[in-house]
């Protein structure tokens, strides 16, 4: 068979960001990190290999929730914490589709904490971005599943008592097999984490540290001010040290099963002793640790921490067809009715 | 046969086999059935089962009941009453006697009675030795040791040849009622066909059952129930519950669409998910998921993706899915909820049935949210009411509650196999494209329903969701007017499938003094008991509805012919009240029943005289 050399040819180089952008107003706070995370999304959709039609945009509830509201591609704002399980059904009907589901901290951890830990663990091919802002924002500032222990907000006035607890963590106790974390402030390294998240097979998850300018502003300064910014961000890339620092001098180096942070050169360590990152390995204890630093005593991880190949959900839904129809007795409903124990009535 | 015993023929009979859980009743309960379906007899059956897998043996709680109705006449119930009971041990007796009737035969495994196990069952003395049972025909067996007896010789471990009684008993039931035991024989074969030890056991079992009972002098004659005249054609047995699944796989096909089917496991609604999960070569994606919610949902993202999504639980299922079915409604998309009745509320009786979700299914929602109700009424119609529903869903786009329940999801009948060209077309309302922008909340000007535009269509990108849009564009819209256009024509798109859903009917003379009203699994027992009515001259008509919501045009026109009507239903008067508010000029009377069980024709004879 002749084969048109323009259709197998995937990708659309006239798609721009213009193309991803719908007619509607933006109504995020002004100053809200959302909209450089909208914006690193139109970016990064032209330079995958897929039409615009391909793409979905799956939500819950929240501020976050609003995303596919402005994107110019198939979206469904859904129900509050439910976005993995509408995605999932998404991506089961039509595997062909990308899917991006658009959460936040109050979204994915709380109530919607069943199905964010089960689509991870099932491994369903989709990409999941969760928008920490470490508050409620939508419903005025109500503490969140990663507000900051004793956060004083308008539902803890005398400052919450919740531990709370970390996306990547929970990942990675649901055996997630892509983990990534990037800043609103970091435009480039968004866009470069969703083109590598979309080509991974699995469930991505994403963690955007995300500022509430409203309800919960600079909850990420100790690593987004300027004057931190060098000190308190490991960027991680597979396969090279974890090196940081302005002068790139300072990393992190295992003592026992504990990193510690050293400075080239002082006490003999030279880049030998440092880290070098492998966002392959299987074994989850590395990236645990590097999920859990934190200032003041770490930088935050940035950057693929995690990306490991496991059978995806849907390939496996795809064999078990595959299989089924080799197997098959009857290849239609009908077949099947009169199939088994039957009798003819005269 | 021996000479000095007669037979005698029956129009219909009842029979019911009553053991401990583990007992394998429903199988001897079962096979019987299928052995007299062969026969060509007509009938019904009902699984009484306990919630608990295998409660501690000898208990009441722990036991395991069949009934089944046959015979040469049309048969819509399993019977109020067992005209013979097979009881397995003490416990089984003592919760099923209530169950058979006076002057009724009772076949009883003597072996089970010691003080030990009569005690366990909670009789203070013997009730084979006390006279409690002078009521009843009393045929006492020694089941368990016969079996072991007939069995001598083959290497099974004593625990797997005791197993074996319940063939023996089903063979004694064969000869008491005339049937053959080759179907059985066959079914053995098959069943342990990697365990020839075991089918020969079983087999042996049986057999010796049989000519024990013709043997012996205690059975007083064997009954004869003739083959009812049933229309020719094709036929095998099915279950409500199977009858659902393939349903909708048969729509599916129909349309030319995937199945999508989220579920959770939930009592009595598991085997749907169990029976569609075998069919994944016939385009059936299965997910189980990890809870009522995620069920619902991902169903939700299948019919946004351009399948069949459907989901299936019980009332407690069905009460987390409210907020997602509220979601399909707004959104407009297809998606069918099957609610499988069980006792309630919270937990209630898993295994028992109830018609009492009706309200949950209509209101239970936030603000207005009309769906489509319907509600098949035999286990094997439950097939082409999946049908309708799955058609209804995608034709109107909008969701469809399938309200079935427990009696119906076990219970079993024989089926006339349907050809696939009888079967309704479905036009799927595709979205097309012609030249201008797409509006995604444009309608149908007769059905008022949306188009659906399948994601992966060039186009036809858009967005929607759980905020109220705007009518035609599908923009987020707070506009006062808009909302209140937009909650009116989601119900009015609900009002106008009376339209292109069949009239009622009415059984009987079309007008009079009572009215019986029913729908859903009563079926069979008002049908049975309004037809002997008829029969002995009464003047009493049956409406039975399958379309709840909405109501089929002519039903008001129906009501207006009767003095009153009496509406029975196994709930508090649901839907009587349902009725009430529609249509508050007609005399409502209403009969429940809240036990667990299905109505007998018995009482709601009595019931209906008291009107007339």
């Amino acid at each position: 068979m002749a084969i048109n050399a323009t259709e197998t040819l995937h990708i659309n180089p006239q798609l721009t960001k213009k193309d991803f952008t719908s007619d509607q107003l933006v109504r995020w706070c002004p100053g809200c990190g959302d909209y450089a995370i909208l914006s690193a999304m139109q970016n990064a959709l032209p330079q995958l290999d897929l039409k615009k039609e391909d793409f979905a945009f799956i939500s819950g509830i929240g501020c976050a929730a609003r995303f596919p509201y402005y994107m110019s591609t198939y979206g469904f704002h859904t129900i509050h914490g439910r976005a993995p399980a509408v995605a999932s059904g998404v991506k089961l009907s039509n595997p062909d589709l990308s899917v991006w589901e658009i959460t936040g901290d109050g979204d994915s951890l709380a109530i919607g904490g069943n199905h964010f830990i089960h689509a991870i663990r099932r491994n369903i091919d989709i990409n999941i971005l969760l928008f920490n802002n470490e508050i409620y924002g939508l419903t005025k500032g109500q503490l969140s599943p990663t507000s900051k222990l004793g956060l004083v907000t308008k539902s803890t006035p005398m400052g919450g008592i919740d531990r709370p607890f970390s996306a990547g963590e929970l990942a990675l106790g649901a055996r997630g097999t892509f983990f990534a974390r990037t800043i609103d402030t970091n435009p480039k390294l968004m866009t470069r984490i969703f083109v590598e998240s979309s080509k991974h097979k699995g469930t991505s998850l994403i963690e955007i540290l995300q500022n509430c300018v409203i309800f919960n502003d600079k909850t990420h300064g100790a690593i987004t001010a300027k004057e931190n910014k060098d000190d308190f961000q490991l960027h991680l890339e597979h396969g090279e040290p974890m090196l940081f620092g302005k002068e790139k001098n300072k990393g992190i180096r295992l003592n026992g099963f504990k990193p510690e942070v050293v400075t080239l050169g002082e006490n003999g360590i030279t880049e030998e002793d440092i880290l070098i990152h492998d966002a392959h390995e299987e074994d989850i204890m590395l990236h645990m640790l590097l999920i859990q630093m934190q200032p003041p005593h770490f930088p935050m991880a940035l950057g693929i921490i995690r990306a490991v190949e496991a059978p995806t959900y849907d390939d496996l839904t795809r064999q078990q067809y595959e299989l089924s129809k080799e197997n098959a007795k009857f290849s239609n409903v009908e077949a099947l009715l009169h199939s088994g124990n039957t009798w003819e009535v005269k | 046969m021996s000479g000095k015993q007669q037979s005698v023929e029956l129009e219909k009979v009842v029979i019911r086999f009553a053991g401990d859980s583990g007992d394998g009743m429903q199988l001897t309960g079962s096979q019987f059935t299928f052995t007299s379906a062969l026969l060509g007899n007509d009938l019904a059956t009902f699984p009484d089962f306990p919630a608990e897998i295998r409660a501690p043996q000898g208990t009441v709680e722990g036991v395991s009941g069949f009934q089944v109705q046959i015979g040469k006449i049309d048969i819509f119930t399993p019977g109020d009453e067992a005209d013979v009971l097979v009881s397995m041990n003490p416990a089984a007796l003592k919760s099923n006697l209530q169950w058979v009737r006076k002057g009724g035969n009772i076949i009883i495994d003597s072996d089970s009675f010691e003080e030990r196990t009569f005690k366990r069952a909670g009789y203070e003395s013997n009730p084979l030795e006390n006279g409690s049972l002078q009521a009843y025909h009393i045929i006492e067996a020694p089941i368990t040791s016969l079996t072991k007896t007939a069995l001598q010789g083959i290497a099974l471990d004593n625990k797997s040849i005791v197993r074996c009684k319940n063939m023996f008993a089903l063979g004694i039931a064969y000869w008491l009622f005339d049937r053959s035991m080759d179907q059985t024989l066959e079914f053995l074969q098959k069943k342990f066909k990697n365990a020839p030890l075991l089918v020969d056991a079983n087999s042996k079992a049986l057999r010796a059952g049989y000519y024990y009972a013709e043997t012996v002098e205690a059975l007083p004659s064997n009954y004869k129930v003739p083959a009812a005249k049933i229309n020719p054609g094709k036929y095998r047995h099915i279950s409500g519950n199977q009858a659902t699944a393939w349903g909708f796989m048969a729509a599916a096909e129909k349309m030319d669409k995937k199945m999508f089917f989220g579920s959770y496991p939930i009592t009595p609604a598991s085997d749907i998910l169990h029976e569609l999960s075998k069919y994944k070569n016939l385009g059936v994606t299965t997910f189980q998921a990890e809870d009522e919610i995620a069920a619902v949902c991902s169903a939700i993202g299948a019919s946004y993706a351009g399948a069949l999504g459907v989901t299936a639980s019980a009332g407690p299922g069905i009460a987390l899915k409210g907020e997602a079915i509220g979601l399909a409604a707004m959104v407009e998309l297809p998606l069918v909820v099957i609610d499988v009745q069980r006792g309630g509320p919270s937990t209630g009786l898993p295994t028992k049935t109830e018609q009492a979700d009706f309200n949950l299914v209509m209101f239970g929602r936030n603000s207005d949210c009309p769906v489509i109700v319907i509600a098949p009424n035999t286990p094997s119609n439950c097939f082409s009411f999946a049908v309708q529903a799955a058609k209804l869903t995608v034709e109107h786009m909008t969701p469809v509650i399938f309200l079935s329940d427990g009696y119906l999801a076990n219970g079993s009948e024989p089926w006339k196999i349907p050809s696939f060209a009888e079967l309704p077309e479905i036009n799927i309302p595709h979205a097309e494209l012609n030249g201008q922008d797409f509006q995604p909340y444009h309608r149908d000007e007769n059905k008022l329903s949306r188009y659906w535009a399948i994601p992966g269509t060039e186009g036809m990108e858009h967005r929607i969701g759980g905020l109220e849009k705007e009518n035609i564009t599908g923009n987020v819209s707070y506009d006062p007017g808009n909302h209140e256009l937009m909650v009116k024509t989601r119900q009015e798109k609900v009002n106008r499938v009376a339209e292109f859903i069949p009239e009622q009917k009415v059984i009987g003379s079309g007008s009079g003094k009572v009215l019986v009203v029913g729908w859903g699994s009563t079926y069979g027992s008002l049908l049975t008991a309004v037809k002997q009515l008829q029969h002995a001259g009464k003047e009493v008509d049956l409406v039975h509805f399958n379309y709840l919501n909405p109501l089929p045009k002519n039903t008001e026109a129906i009501f207006n012919q009767y003095e009153k009507l009496l509406v029975c239903e196994l709930n508090m008067g649901q839907f009587a009240a349902y009725l009430r508010s529609l249509f508050p000029h007609v005399k409502i009377e209403q009969y429940n029943k809240i036990q667990g069980l299905p109505f007998t024709v018995m009482e709601l004879k009595e019931k209906i005289i008291e009107l007339l």
